[in-house]
């Protein structure tokens, strides 16, 4: 069993970075699971594992990255202080890395209020910038939030957070992703980019203070399917910026999956020639199987061995 | 102070059930200065379910009677008369009152009038809103005065989280993301380097034990 992530073997060598996301089934059926992970194998370092994402009941991350593993895929638990408080955050932790799962993504989490379960108590005991130091703690010095030292082998993940440079201020932005990084957050996954532009403002703040030098920065890229999805994120989902341009290409164009792909792929482009930008985290949401043809046209494959 | 809202007439009659001597018990605090708890509340509610129960056929009779506090166990005291000529009480005061009440007059059964809501003030006309947790640890000196754990959707110390977008919380209904609010604080009074620290996990110890309890019991000053 490695002790160290891969993930964060091939990201220290200075390779671009590739993940992309999974989504859990809501059911204990995983052939699907295992069928998005056969899509996806060989084309990105690690998948992300989704921790009942938007507040919907599904299959656990740390399950669902077990089967993962399991097919050869590099998972990366998402963990969530929305439905734990620290004794079950830090419990279910002991049980992930006992598992042989080595990342682990920090996040508050999306407020149950948009779930399938409005009616739930929101635990945010820890906050992400709380749950990473709690989580890098465990690894180094080795001990439990409360100061208790971790007998035996120290569970040492590569701790990751995510950013979203369009949600508001991004003076703000970038001094909370500081707090991140200051907590122990080596690798940090952003909220998908459309908004070029934006982005290269908030990645240059990143640079004035020094971060991009302190820590991956993953750039979130979505493909968008449809005309339809493209003005719902546009418009229905809190903290997506998607320029008007984007939008009115998807809706010119004859087929517009295709055109989506090919905007993603320029995107990736782009967004390999900022500064700091060391990967892209494909979020290909419900469409994994395209993950390869993006990969593959943005000239990231193959991937290097981890 | 305490915000409170009237329970609904049909849960009050199911309360009121059987008896037929009523106590309506009103509080000149926090429940009053709300207009949901005061004397002239007290005396439209006893009248209301008069004529309800009435137009059945039953008579139900009621009395009016008020205090300053009912979270004061000298004032409720005053009560020990107008509760032995009744079978019931429906307090108007908040969840405290209606607790006091219970524990003097355990021969009769007290009913709330309110559903008790949480701990805050008018921000407009007629809209209240929660400004505190009663967390026992009070950061706001750290927020500008806006406190993250009451009006903050998640609570959270070190935000605003990624669903804060133009000012406004993901949760919705036009609130304001109160990260956004302390940024904006804290940078007017040139403070926003406080943003930087990391505030630790908050230690719930105090707030999941039992009771809270405070004071010295009167030993010293």
């Amino acid at each position: 069993m490695n002790k160290v992530s891969g993930l964060a073997r091939l990201l220290e060598a200075g390779h671009f970075g590739v993940t992309c996301e999974i989504g859990p089934p809501k059911g204990v059926a995983v052939d699907t699971l295992s069928e998005k992970g056969s899509w996806v194998k060989g084309y990105v370092d690690a998948a992300n594992v989704t921790d009942c994402q938007t507040a919907v009941v599904r299959l656990s991350s740390i399950a669902a990255a077990v089967h993962l593993k399991s097919l050869g895929l590099e998972p990366v638990v998402q963990m969530t202080g929305r439905d734990r408080n620290r004794i079950a955050i830090q419990s279910d932790l002991l049980g992930a890395y006992s598992l042989g799962l080595r990342n682990v993504l920090c996040l508050t989490g999306d407020h149950q209020r948009f779930g399938n379960h409005p009616e739930a108590k929101g635990v945010f005991d820890l906050d992400s910038v709380q749950m990473v130091e709690m989580v890098r703690r465990m690894g180094d010095p080795g001990e439990f939030l409360c100061g208790e030292p971790i007998r035996g082998e120290l569970p040492v993940f590569f701790v990751g957070a995510v950013e979203n440079p369009f949600a508001g201020s991004p003076e703000l932005r970038v001094r909370r992703l500081a707090k991140k990084i200051e907590a122990g957050a080596k690798f940090i996954q952003t909220q998908c980019v459309f908004d070029l532009e934006g982005f290269r403002r908030f990645m240059a703040l990143v640079r004035a203070r020094g971060l991009d030098r302190r820590c991956h920065i993953v750039a979130g890229v979505t493909p968008l399917k449809s005309a339809r999805m493209a003005r719902f994120m546009r418009d229905q989902v809190a903290g997506i910026s998607i320029p008007d341009k984007v939008v009115n290409r998807i809706e010119a164009g004859a087929d517009p999956a295709a055109t989506g792909v090919d905007l993603c792929v320029e995107q990736i482009c782009e967004l390999r020639r900022i500064e700091g930008v060391t990967g892209v985290h494909i979020m290909a949401i419900n469409w994994e199987q395209v993950v390869p043809e993006i990969v593959r046209r943005a000239g990231l494959y193959p991937r290097p061995a981890c | 102070m305490i915000v409170a809202e009237p329970k609904s007439f049909g849960e009050l009659v199911e309360m009121v059930g059987d008896h037929r001597r009523l106590l309506v018990a009103s509080c000149s605090g926090c429940t009053a200065v709300g207009g949901v708890g005061g004397v002239r509340q007290a005396r439209e509610l006893a009248c209301a379910l008069r004529i309800h129960f009435r137009i059945r056929g039953v008579e139900l009779a009621t009395e009016v009677a008020g205090v300053t506090r009912q979270c004061d166990p000298e004032f409720v005291a005053e009560l020990d008369g107008a509760v032995d000529r009744n079978e019931a009480v429906l307090s108007l005061g908040c969840g405290v009152g209606v607790q006091f009440l219970a524990d003097r007059f355990n021969r009769v059964p007290v009913f709330p009038g309110l559903n008790t809501r949480f701990a805050g003030g008018l921000t407009a006309a007629g809209i209240w809103e929660e400004k505190c947790r009663l967390c026992g640890d009070c950061i706001l000196h750290l927020t500008g005065g806006i406190c993250p754990l009451t009006r903050c959707a998640k609570g959270i110390l070190n935000g605003p989280c990624g669903g804060s977008q133009d000012g406004l919380c993901e949760v919705g209904d036009g609130m304001p993301c109160a990260w956004q609010l302390i940024y904006e604080r804290l940078s007017s009074l040139g403070r926003v380097g406080l943003l930087e620290q990391i505030r630790r996990p908050r230690n719930w110890a105090d707030s999941g034990g039992g009771p809270r309890r405070l004071g010295n019991g009167g030993a010293g000053e």
